[in-house]
């Protein structure tokens, strides 16, 4: 037995493509285009809303989505923003490539904060297993201090792991960089409070409600050029921890650990110490996708060394300040 | 009949996107029921599984403990509670889904109404054995509130009743009556076990009585997306764009999200508050000049009149503008921890502008832990949902929240530190509504918001 207070416009039985009552509405929106317009409208209240905002760019395609939603949402101007890299100093040469660039081809203005001048400088110490992605937080920190950015964009989705699920569009932190998860605002509707005091700065994730998956079909909508890592190539690795690394000078392989070259690509892209690439023939844009789709790792699970530290990884390294 | 998920068709089709929310008691099967969804519609993977079967052998259970998939924080961890609003994501080849997951304790109203604030539907779970009890009125009156398109109550334990057709058919039809009395357009009723799996994602077969669709089907299918046309226009200016470059050195675009209604190049508008009128000369979507635009698209407008237009002020059809005040009557939920106060001084933010105001009045205040109801309460403590009396610096084109979800809320704030203290909802449309409700509702529960 179904009770329905008030009929609804049957939807019942339709089946044709899409589904539910929407495909023959001329006003309905693709997900994509629902995704991509609040995306936009964030974009724009914090251009609207604050001083000095800047777009956390690392060459890997949750950015690369960003700064094209970026792009689009004050076209014909420029982006009234820049961009900052926190650079491990263990980053991909084709995505320092990629990112040099971006910000040529758009006249943007690029920040680097670099994880490598701070270890040389005695303020970070190198970690027992050289991983160097948890020290990208000083430097982060250290960058939105030293150039009083008020709003900073990550490429975060909540989908990508149970803690980032609870994270807000505008997000609050203190400021030691913060965040606080007991402490967040509710955020209702499309009403975004951007309000702090000084010393505090907000992080702004647009893409929040987006998933892997949007993310690549938006790609391809949209044609994006992605760093060439992301598609299937010939490439020298090493197994370690269940995971294929890259060899370079942040430490490996070291004894036992054996270099072969295999058919592979990259999921994620972020540090080489701690970013494994997956066994894939996937060369282009469609065959990433339908291997996406068919996966049954998450990109995290399947790609990520440090969040695998603790059940809670991903949730310390918040609290202290990472994106 | 709802199909499993085939994923590769996810990736080939553009599918529209539904945004729902989930409440229910502690103990009604919210979590599981939300487990089983994201399970059996296989957006849960492998790697998750694991950590979820790891953790739940960690704790001594032996099944996989699905509520963990979505207990996402420590302190919820450890205490096997949820205690903030999580958004979760999952598809099938038909429809994105945007869910946004909701605790049940009587404390944490405050986050049902923030996932009911963006919900297009909302389900609210019963456990069969207990039937409508007062916090389903509480989950039916926040829906009824927040004006969430589409209810769904979903009849959960159906296992532990012998999947018997009369406890169902009773309890939808009290709550039924109940929730239509409160002013909620739509509610389907179904009888599920979250934790055998009837009628989540696939028809039980312990319940061939049941003729209707699936949870799952039901999201799938139920129509989200209204006729914008039929509601007037609204463009609150976002953003000024002016390049000021060689090849554009007079162009000023208004950029925004349409909140409500359709534009058209050639319209007239009007600029409020101002009152000066001119005509869209053109439209663009994202760089893509268009004839026609309409709600939810960012856009950029451009007027054929040069006028001072800047963020805060509101586009609207010349022939249907909203009224413009600075006394606002409103029902509000309260979300901060400390209190709002007769006389405190805020800062509303509705749709682009931010105004300071002064709380005139709060003429009443309904607990909703017991339904209790307190005339001139003086100030609202976390969760409580009351009326409140507004005066504004500056006058608002605010519509009431009964026509427009999106121009009739707003958000009231603290000016000394920022903090979200109140989510507004103008005019008096609840009210009547509600009044209904405690008429119809045989209890002593007065509802006077």
């Amino acid at each position: 037995m179904t009770t329905a207070a008030a009929v609804s416009e049957s939807a019942g039985g339709s089946g044709g493509p899409g589904g539910g009552g929407d495909a023959d509405n001329p006003y309905a929106l693709s997900h994509l285009d629902a995704l991509e317009s609040e995306a936009v409208h964030i974009f724009r209240e914090v251009a609207g809303e604050f001083e000095r905002p800047v777009i956390l760019f690392s060459g890997g395609k949750d950015s690369i989505v960003m700064l094209h939603l970026a792009l689009k949402a004050f076209a014909p101007a420029p982006v009234p923003f820049a961009l900052l890299h926190v650079d491990t100093g263990h980053n991909f040469p084709e995505v320092l490539d990629y990112r040099d660039r971006t910000v040529a081809r758009h006249g943007l203005r690029l920040h680097v904060a670099s994880v490598q001048d701070f270890i040389d400088r005695g303020e970070l110490r190198e970690r027992p297993d050289g991983t160097r992605n948890p020290l990208q937080t000083v430097p982060l920190l250290h960058a939105i201090e030293s150039n009083r950015f008020d709003a900073v964009f990550g490429g975060g989705r909540r989908d990508e792991e149970k803690a980032r699920a609870k994270e807000r569009v505008f997000s609050l932190r203190d400021e030691f960089g913060g965040w606080d998860p007991r402490r967040q605002r509710p955020e209702l509707w499309q009403l975004y409070n951007g309000r702090h005091s000084p010393g505090e700065h907000v992080r702004v994730f647009p893409l929040s409600n987006w998933t892997e998956l949007d993310v690549w079909q938006y790609i391809a909508r949209e044609k994006i050029e992605l760093p060439a890592i992301y598609y299937a190539h010939e490439r020298e690795v090493f197994a370690r921890g269940g995971m294929w690394l890259a060899p370079g000078e942040w430490g490996g392989p070291k004894d036992g650990e054996t270099v072969e070259t295999r058919l592979v690509r990259y999921r994620t892209v972020g540090d080489m110490s701690c970013t494994g690439a997956v066994d894939s023939d996937a060369a282009t844009i469609e065959a990433v996708i339908a291997e996406i789709a068919a996966s049954r790792l998450t990109e995290r699970g399947a790609t990520r060394a440090d969040d695998k530290l603790s059940e809670a990884a991903m949730e310390d390294r918040k609290r202290e300040g990472y994106f | 009949m709802s199909t499993i998920v085939d994923p590769v068709d996810v990736a080939a089709t553009a599918t529209s996107l539904l945004r729902f929310a989930t409440a229910g008691s502690v103990d009604d099967g919210k979590s599981t029921l939300v487990g089983r969804l994201l399970h059996d519609s296989k957006s849960v993977l492998a790697d998750q599984l694991e950590a979820v079967e790891r953790a739940s052998l960690g704790r001594g259970q032996e099944a996989p403990d699905l509520a963990l998939l979505t207990d996402g924080l420590r302190a919820e961890r450890e205490q096997g509670i949820t205690i903030d609003v999580a958004y979760r994501y999952f598809a099938t080849p038909r429809r994105r889904f945007i869910l946004a997951d909701t605790p049940g304790h009587v404390q944490y109203t405050r986050n049902m109404v923030t996932g009911a604030s963006t919900a297009e539907l909302a389900v609210v779970l019963v456990d069969a054995r207990n039937g409508v009890v007062e916090q389903t009125r509480r989950h039916a009156a926040v829906a009824a509130l927040l004006r969430v398109p589409h209810v769904v109550l979903a009849v959960n334990k159906m296992d532990l009743v012998d999947y018997a057709e009369p406890v169902f058919a009773a309890i939808a039809e009290e709550f039924t009556a109940y929730a239509a009395s409160l002013g909620v357009p739509e509610i389907t009723a179904i009888p599920i076990s979250a934790l055998a799996g009837d009628n989540v994602v696939t028809p039980s077969t312990n319940m061939d009585w049941y003729g209707g669709p699936t949870v799952l089907e039901h999201l799938e299918t139920v129509p989200v997306v209204a006729d914008p046309s039929e509601d007037p226009a609204r463009f609150p200016v976002q953003y000024v764009i002016r390049p000021q470059t060689p090849e554009l050195p007079d162009y000023r675009g208004y950029a925004g999200q349409i909140a409500s209604g359709v534009l058209r190049v050639g319209d007239a508008v009007t600029v409020l508050p101002s009152g000066r009128t001119s005509t869209i000369e053109a439209l663009d979507v994202l760089g893509e000049a268009v004839d026609v635009a309409w709600a939810p698209q960012s856009v950029t407008v451009r007027l054929a009149d040069d006028l001072d237009i800047s963020r805060g002020d509101l586009i609207a059809p010349a022939a249907a503008p909203p009224a413009t005040t600075q006394d606002v009557e409103a029902t509000v939920c309260h979300v901060a921890d400390r209190p709002l106060k007769t006389g405190q001084r805020v800062l509303l933010k509705h749709t682009t502008r931010t105004v300071k105001a002064i709380v005139k009045d709060i003429p009443s205040r309904l607990t909703l832990a017991d339904l209790s109801q307190h005339p001139a309460p003086g100030e609202l403590a976390a969760n409580d949902i009351g009326r409140v009396v507004l005066r504004t610096a500056e006058p608002l084109a605010l519509d009431p929240y009964a026509d427009s979800r999106r121009t009739g809320s707003f958000l009231l704030i603290d000016p000394a530190d920022g903090t979200t203290l109140t989510a507004g909802m103008a005019g008096s449309a609840f009210a009547e509504a509600a009044e209904a409700a405690a008429a119809a509702a045989d209890d002593d529960a007065e509802w006077d918001f």
